[in-house]
């Protein structure tokens, strides 16, 4: 019998620490802060509009690009909000989490073999989303510059055949965000080489030291950004699986031919429970960035003071402290961590070969759940270095 | 400031110390404005929030909302005689309404006796008291923002990208 699967599935690494997160899965009675959603249920009001609209009927498909209702919903919002402009009938389209987005959008603009920028470490489906496109991934290293792409690393990956660049701020794993005058810098690269560029700013409402500026709202950009964001993260709606894309017709008009073919359309449901986060939601979700800002502080300090030096991270809900000084690796520290003291994170190694000597903590857990583990992992520290010795 | 506050109703027990880290001040500084609100009596008390319903024990208490008609006095308005009513520490919770009665007041017993005996012995019988209505609680669903269910299991998946 013939090879079932294709060589391009066959060649895609599968994640290097699927071992460990099938350990962390078995293990019962952990406290994880490996976890990549909010700890909040997704606020009352958007439940109930889901609720509602199911009661009312709604149950069926919708316009390929999404229930106009939301587009136009989401097209004031982003005007009010960031002075973005974009039209619900042509530059917006509704996509199954920021994760379709991110692969219509590589899809749309990649011919075989041109070159991706990807700052790493990253969220880990950049690089396999672009191969599946038919792209090639050009990593950059960011650890040496605090996380952040530098313009020079940015000039100096870019050759003929680079078509775009991924740029996610908030960063996940890292929590790290950029100014205007950073991203100002960057865009001259960009818009000098005439990369496509595709924002991924899902955590961009979770930003805490100052104002989030999308990439596309920076002059000249709007006509080569691909600006994608999404419910789950800043309304705690992870489960609903709703996103959006918002780009120059010409793109978003791409996007839709293969969206139309291959989802069709965002389940209704969900998006009746957008439309209603746009309007009534304002109030929790600025209660769940206060909760988010205050475990950030507590958790940068108590984890600084115990040795892990961590940066202090400006968004999203993520620390990425060095485990560098405890001599173990980011997996085996982890493992061990897991092991010993019941607590779960995620090695920053699944983040890339440049996360390794880094862990990646989440805070999107209670308060008490925090405590606790930033106690154990306290004496698991004190435990290893009284090894050591 | 007011954030001090917002932390310390979610959790009583947080410590001065919490706190200025999570607000990224100085300890004795979150001290400071915490002996302050409790002097000025922004901040009452400190408890727990007890779900009675698990305890089981005949006698573990039972609410009653008695809506209260009364007679307001001269100069005093309502307020003299809500006083009457709310010294009384069967009296947990005391309110003045708009509508068609005038105080509503929460009385809180061990079990039916001692709510019946209290509204038909001491509360009806007030002199500027005209008439009252009393409604046995049967449920708790939710109160003071908590709601009254265990502990929910955890639905997230441990660990995710």
């Amino acid at each position: 019998m013939k090879n079932i699967i294709s060589k391009k599935v066959e060649q895609m690494q599968p994640s290097g620490i699927r071992a460990f997160f099938d350990l962390v899965l078995g293990m019962k009675d952990i406290i994880s802060l490996g976890v990549g959603e909010p700890d909040f249920v997704t606020p009352w009001a958007i439940r109930e509009a889901g609720i509602y609209s199911l009661e009312q009927g709604f149950t069926s498909y919708t316009s390929n690009k999404g229930l106009y209702k939301l587009r136009l919903g989401l097209s004031r919002y982003l005007k009010a909000k960031h002075k973005l402009d974009y039209s619900p009938e042509e530059e917006i389209l509704i996509t199954v989490g920021v994760s379709e987005g991110l692969d219509l959008a590589l899809r749309t603009i990649i011919n075989p073999g041109d070159k991706i920028v990807v700052p790493q470490p990253s969220y880990v489906s950049y690089g396999p989303v672009t191969e599946l496109a038919g792209g090639l991934p050009i990593y950059i290293d960011t650890t040496k510059d605090d996380f952040k792409l530098t313009p020079e690393k940015l000039e100096k990956a870019v050759d003929k055949r680079t078509k775009g660049i991924i740029l996610n701020y908030p960063t996940n794993p890292t929590g790290i965000s950029y100014r205007r005058k950073e991203l100002e810098a960057l865009s001259r690269v960009i818009l000098k080489h005439r990369l496509v560029c595709i924002c991924d700013e899902v955590y961009g409402d979770l930003t805490y030291d100052f104002e989030h500026i999308p990439f596309a709202g920076l002059g000249g950009l709007k006509k080569n950004t691909i600006y994608l964001n999404g419910f789950s993260k800043s309304f705690a709606m992870t489960g609903w699986r709703v996103g959006f894309a918002c780009g120059p017709k010409d793109i978003i008009a791409g996007m839709t031919k293969i969206h139309q073919y291959t989802i069709m359309c965002v389940p209704i449901t969900s998006q009746m429970a957008a439309a209603e986060a746009l309007v009534s939601a304002k109030k929790p979700v600025e209660e769940m960035k206060r909760e988010y800002r205050r475990r950030r502080a507590f958790v940068v300090e108590e984890l600084n003071q115990m040795g892990l030096s961590c940066h202090n991270p400006q968004g999203a809900f993520y620390v990425f402290p060095s485990i560098k000084k405890t001599g173990l690796n980011s997996l085996e520290f982890s493992q061990k961590l897991l092991k010993e003291e019941k607590v779960a994170v995620v090695p920053g190694t699944a983040f890339g070969a440049s996360g390794e000597g880094y862990i990646r903590i989440s805070y999107a857990s209670g308060m008490e759940s925090l405590k606790e583990a930033l106690e154990r992992i306290k004496r698991f520290l004190g435990r290893i270095k009284n090894a050591k010795k | 400031m007011k954030e001090i506050l917002e932390v310390l109703e979610k959790d009583g027990r947080a410590t001065p110390e919490e706190i200025a880290r999570m607000l990224k001040k100085k300890p004795q500084e979150v001290r400071n404005a915490i002996k302050k609100y409790e002097k000025e009596g922004v901040i009452l008390k400190y408890k727990a929030v007890i779900n009675k319903d698990l305890i089981r024990d005949e006698d573990s208490g039972l609410r009653a909302l008695i809506e209260v008609n009364i007679v307001p006095q001269k100069d005093a308005g309502f307020d003299k005689i809500a006083e009457r009513i709310y010294s009384f520490p069967e009296v947990t919770s005391c309110y003045l309404i708009s509508g068609t009665y005038d105080l509503l007041v929460i009385v809180e017993g061990k079990n039916i006796h001692t709510v019946s005996s209290f509204v038909a012995e001491k509360l009806s019988c007030l002199e500027n008291v005209r008439g009252t209505t009393t409604h046995f609680l049967l449920k708790k669903y939710k109160e003071d923002g908590v709601i009254l269910k265990h502990r929910e299991e955890n639905k997230r998946i441990a660990i995710s990208y």
